[in-house]
Parts: structure tokens; C-alpha cells; sequence
């Protein structure tokens, strides 16, 4: 069996007394896509925010392709990170927002082309190509010269698919990529992601779309209050839960 | 059921408003009465006016003035920047200095600076530089190096850095924390976050205050007269002090403050029309169209939420 993608091994977090998650193991293969559920609070969006060390996690460790995130262990000693090194290992994870966060300042081609041509030092012309086809991947070549508040909310949201994708990452997170938007604008948010999942793309999705878990995902996780409960295929998961906090979660969102 | 009368609004009478009727009326009357004022008060002596409005000596205070104002505020805003940066950074001991900075620059009168600035060499007859606590490589007079202009510099600059961390402060929290967070997602240093997303965003928030401050820099470096430097205040006192024509000169000093302060307002305008890129859903109005619109305005279109 290969390296994980992702690897998470007893994965510990607390804000102040409130302890978010409680020891989170999840193995991501190379081009799987895995779709976490759960109620809120129950720690999916604070685990994946640890995944790009967004959060420092305080016990545990997390490995992105056989790297440990945010610390390194050198001796038999770990110490946290430089920001000049998460910054080098965030370059490899692309995120999407709940609140999509383009940057509103910028036309949605400079969004996209910011951080490949500032960060990666990418020859602009060639950054400007990449950025139309990608967005043209999105369905959104003709607003490469619009400013994001132009833009409807799942259009805002396939841009920031196409800004994350523009730097090349070899995982890609997705914080309830859908729960800011319309009813009528998620269809188009999540076809654009079961094209990513069918490119072969490896896939981390918060989300609480049941419909887009069962059909996209490898893997279904339900998290609650901290700890994974239950974890496998969407059929087993979804339609044969065999805990009864997942019974409950999904006899309420079904 | 009864049909309600036949009855169209359209051609109703106007409300009738006749308290704006007096108001007007009494307005006008004091503006006939200060024109006239102004008109036959042989005291304004407006040929004195006209005589010096254009004069050598006064451009030089201009000069002057003007010299001041860009170089203070300069180094307000970068002072500014600094402190800014400082309160919100996660170093208590620097969080504690700026903040320390601030209450002491704001909370004493400009004026007082400046005098003391000007009067440094009683407080330290000597500046040197050296390791702290150590040896000294270089030493100066401070009576020699504190000029007019120095102390004027220090004084303006050093107050304006203070209201300059409060606006700059005040601009860099209004911009949403998911900027940060996207762009550290993308991998972006937080050097490069800062001047590449968040500072862009802040400018909005801090144009329009700053502009304010650059009006009232340009009125108050009119204090550095207390400490003899060639201002534009300074120089119509040395004239009138001579020739004791006061309210002409006062006046020819009022024009070219109002002149100034005039283009500054247009120049603000600007610059807010540049920071607003993507603000709204309009796409921001560029020069050619701002200067026809003189000639045909069009209406405000209202911003829609997204």
C-alpha cells in the first residue's frame, strides 16, 4: 500500500477548556475523496483546519504525503515549525471556504494568478493561460475581467475552486463549500467538484450534502462531539449506520 | 359595498412650506449684509490684498508650508504604519510601547511638542550615538542639530504618527479575517498577505480620514510660527508686523490656505476612487468618465447585496 495522502494519528485540539477534537484518526489514500459529516460542533471544520495547520493542533500528529504538518521531528525532539516553512507546506493544500473569501480587491484572473505568479514565481504570461483554462474548467472564462462582488454566490465559490486549483496542490479541502449559498446556486458548486473527484483529484469535503456523499465519495466519515463514529463506504455509512449517533444524524437531515 | 369615490392623485396640490420661505429669506438678507461688509469696509484694504497675494515673499512661505505639511505627514503615516502594526501584533512588550506611544503623542497639545522640540538642548545639551549603556562614536551639539525645521519635522510628524496608528489600526481590523486566512491557505507569506491583500482592502477605511488629517497638518504647521521657521503665517506676521496692515495680510494668508486645502479636497477624491476597485458591484467610474460627468451626471445606480 502506498503513502497516505493523509495521514492523522490521534489528532487533539482545544479552544480554552472546550476540547473540539479528542483523538481523530483518518487515512486518506492518494485520489480518494473522502466527505466528512456531522452535526455542528462536531469538530469537521476545526479537523480540516488543522489539516493545513490553519490551526496548531495540541496532541497528535498529521502527515500530508509523508510530511509532518507544522512541527518537525528531528532527535527524538519536535518543535513547531518556522511560518516560512507552513508557509511552504500550505502552498501544497488547496482550500475552499464556506464564505469563498476571494479577494475583492482583485479581478477574478488576479485572484487566481496571485499566488502561483507572487508565490510560486511563476512567469505571469504563463499563469494568465492556466488561470483561463481553469476557469474555463469552472464554467467561468467570460468573468476572468469581473470583480468577485459581481458575481453570484456559486459563481464567487467555482472561482475560489479555480484560484486553490491554480497552485497545482496535491490535496484539496473543502470547509462547507455550499452552506453559504443559494438552494438553487449548490448544483452548480458541487458538478464542479465531481469533476475534480472524477480528474482524480484527492479530496478532503466538509459538507452536509447527503446526496453529494453518496455519490462522489470513496469514503463517508460521521464525526460527533470530537471523535470519528463511524467511517466507510457511503452505502454502508448512509444506509447502514451502525451507531446510533449516526441513526439520529441522518434521520434528521434525510 | 360601496364604491370609494372617483378620485386621481396625479396633479395634486404641493405641500406648502413656509417656514423654508423665512429661512431663506433671512439667510439671504445676512449674506446681502456681508457682501456689503465686505464691499465698503474701507479696513479690508483688498488692494493691500491683491498687492501681496501674488507677492515673492509669500510664495516662499508657501513653500514653506507646503515642504512642512508633505514631510510631516510622510513621516506620520509611516510612524503610523509602524504603530499600527505594532498594537496589533502578538508581542505584548510591543503591543504595550505603541499603545504607551499613542497616549502620550495624543494626549498632550501639539503646540507644547513643538516648544519643547525647539528647546531640546536644555533637556539634553548633547545627542550622541553609541551601544546603549556603552562607548559613543558619534556626538553632536544639540542646539546645532535641532533647526527650526528639525523641531518643526519632529513636532508635527512625530504628533501626526500618533492619529495615523489610530486610523491605520482602525482600517487594518475592518478587513475580514477569511482574507488572512484564504491567502495563508494559498501559501502567501505574511509580509506579502499584508501588503498584496490586506492593506489594499484597509486603504478604503483609511483614505478618507487620512485626507482630514492632511487638511488639518497643512493648518497647523500655521503653529511652527512660534518657533521662528518661514511658514506662510510666519511670513504675513513679519510683513504686518512691519507695516501694521493685520487683516489684509490675514486674508491674503486665508486665500491660499483655502486654495490648498481646495485642490487637496479634489486630489482625496481620487485616490478614494481608486481603493474603491471592487468595492461595489459597479465597476469603479475612471477619470474620462468622472470629468464628463460634470456635463451629464448620471444617477447613482444603488448597490445591490450580494
Amino acid at each position: 500500500m502506498s503513502v497516505p495522502m493523509v495521514h492523522a494519528r490521534g489528532v487533539r485540539k482545544h479552544f480554552g477548556h472546550l476540547e473540539v477534537l479528542k483523538g481523530i484518526d483518518l487515512a486518506v489514500q492518494p485520489g480518494e475523496v473522502v466527505v466528512i459529516l456531522g452535526p455542528s460542533g462536531s469538530g469537521k471544520s476545526t479537523f480540516l483546519r488543522c489539516v493545513n495547520h490553519l490551526e496548531t493542533i495540541d496532541g497528535g500528529a498529521i502527515f500530508v504525503d509523508g510530511e509532518l504538518i507544522g512541527f518537525e521531528a528531528s532527535g527524538g525532539k519536535v518543535r513547531h515549525l518556522r511560518r516560512r516553512e507552513i508557509t511552504r507546506q500550505r502552498r501544497e493544500i488547496g482550500m475552499v471556504f464556506q464564505q469563498f473569501n476571494l479577494f475583492p480587491h482583485f479581478t477574478v484572473l488576479q485572484n487566481v494568478i496571485e499566488a502561483p505568479v507572487g508565490v510560486r514565481g511563476e512567469p505571469r504570461e504563463q499563469a494568465r493561460e492556466r488561470a483561463h483554462a481553469l476557469l474555463r474548467r469552472v464554467g467561468l472564462e467570460d468573468k476572468a475581467g469581473s470583480y468577485p462582488r459581481q458575481l453570484s454566490g456559486g459563481q464567487q465559490q467555482r472561482v475560489a475552486i479555480a484560484r486553490a486549483l491554480a497552485m497545482r496542490p496535491k490535496l484539496m479541502l473543502f470547509d462547507e463549500p455550499t452552506s453559504a449559498l443559494d438552494p438553487e446556486l449548490v448544483g452548480e458548486v458541487l458538478a464542479t467538484m465531481k469533476g475534480l473527484a472524477e480528474d482524480g483529484l484527492t479530496m478532503i469535503v466538509v459538507t452536509h450534502e447527503i446526496g453529494f456523499a453518496r455519490e462522489v465519495a470513496d469514503r463517508v466519515v460521521f464525526m460527533d462531539g470530537g471523535v470519528v463514529v463511524e467511517s466507510g463506504t457511503p452505502a454502508d455509512v448512509l444506509d447502514n449506520p451502525s451507531s446510533p449517533r449516526t441513526q439520529a444524524f441522518l434521520s434528521r437531515v434525510l | 359595498m360601496k364604491e370609494p369615490p372617483e378620485i386621481d392623485v396625479a396633479g395634486a396640490a404641493r405641500t406648502r412650506h413656509p417656514l423654508r420661505w423665512v429661512a431663506s429669506l433671512v439667510l439671504l438678507v445676512l449674506a446681502a449684509q456681508l457682501v456689503s461688509l465686505l464691499v465698503t469696509n474701507p479696513n479690508f484694504q483688498w488692494d493691500v490684498v491683491a498687492r501681496y497675494v501674488n507677492a515673492q515673499i509669500i510664495g516662499q512661505g508657501i513653500m514653506t508650508t507646503l515642504l512642512l505639511t508633505v514631510i510631516a505627514m510622510f513621516v506620520g503615516v509611516v510612524l503610523g504604519v509602524l504603530l499600527a502594526v505594532g498594537r496589533l501584533s502578538e508581542n505584548p512588550v510591543a503591543r504595550a510601547a505603541c499603545g504607551l506611544y499613542v497616549w502620550f503623542f495624543r494626549g498632550t497639545p501639539v503646540l507644547v511638542q513643538l516648544v519643547l522640540w525647539y528647546n531640546l538642548s536644555y533637556l539634553l545639551p548633547e545627542i550622541s550615538f553609541g551601544i546603549p549603556f556603552g562607548p559613543e562614536f558619534v556626538s553632536a551639539d544639540t542646539n546645532v542639530l535641532i533647526t527650526p525645521l528639525l523641531a518643526a519635522i519632529l513636532g508635527l510628524g512625530l504628533n501626526e504618527g500618533a492619529y495615523m496608528a489610530e486610523i491605520i489600526r482602525g482600517g487594518l481590523m475592518s478587513v475580514d479575517p477569511g482574507q488572512t486566512e484564504a491567502a495563508s491557505a494559498l501559501g502567501m507569506s505574511s509580509a506579502r498577505t499584508f501588503r498584496r491583500i490586506v492593506l489594499p482592502q484597509a486603504m478604503r477605511f483609511i483614505i478618507p480620514p487620512t485626507g482630514s488629517q492632511v487638511i488639518s497638518m497643512l493648518k497647523a504647521t500655521s503653529l511652527v510660527s512660534v518657533i521662528a521657521l518661514a511658514d506662510l503665517l510666519y511670513t504675513v506676521q513679519s510683513i504686518y508686523n512691519r507695516t501694521f496692515q493685520t487683516i489684509p495680510l490675514l486674508i491674503v494668508a486665508c486665500v491660499w490656505y483655502l486654495v490648498i486645502t481646495s485642490i487637496l479636497y479634489v486630489g482625496q477624491s481620487f485616490i478614494e476612487r481608486h481603493y474603491a476597485r471592487g468595492a461595489t458591484r459597479n465597476q469603479p467610474q475612471g477619470f474620462w468618465s468622472f470629468v464628463t460627468s460634470f456635463r451629464r451626471r448620471p444617477m447613482p445606480t444603488p448597490e445591490v447585496p450580494s
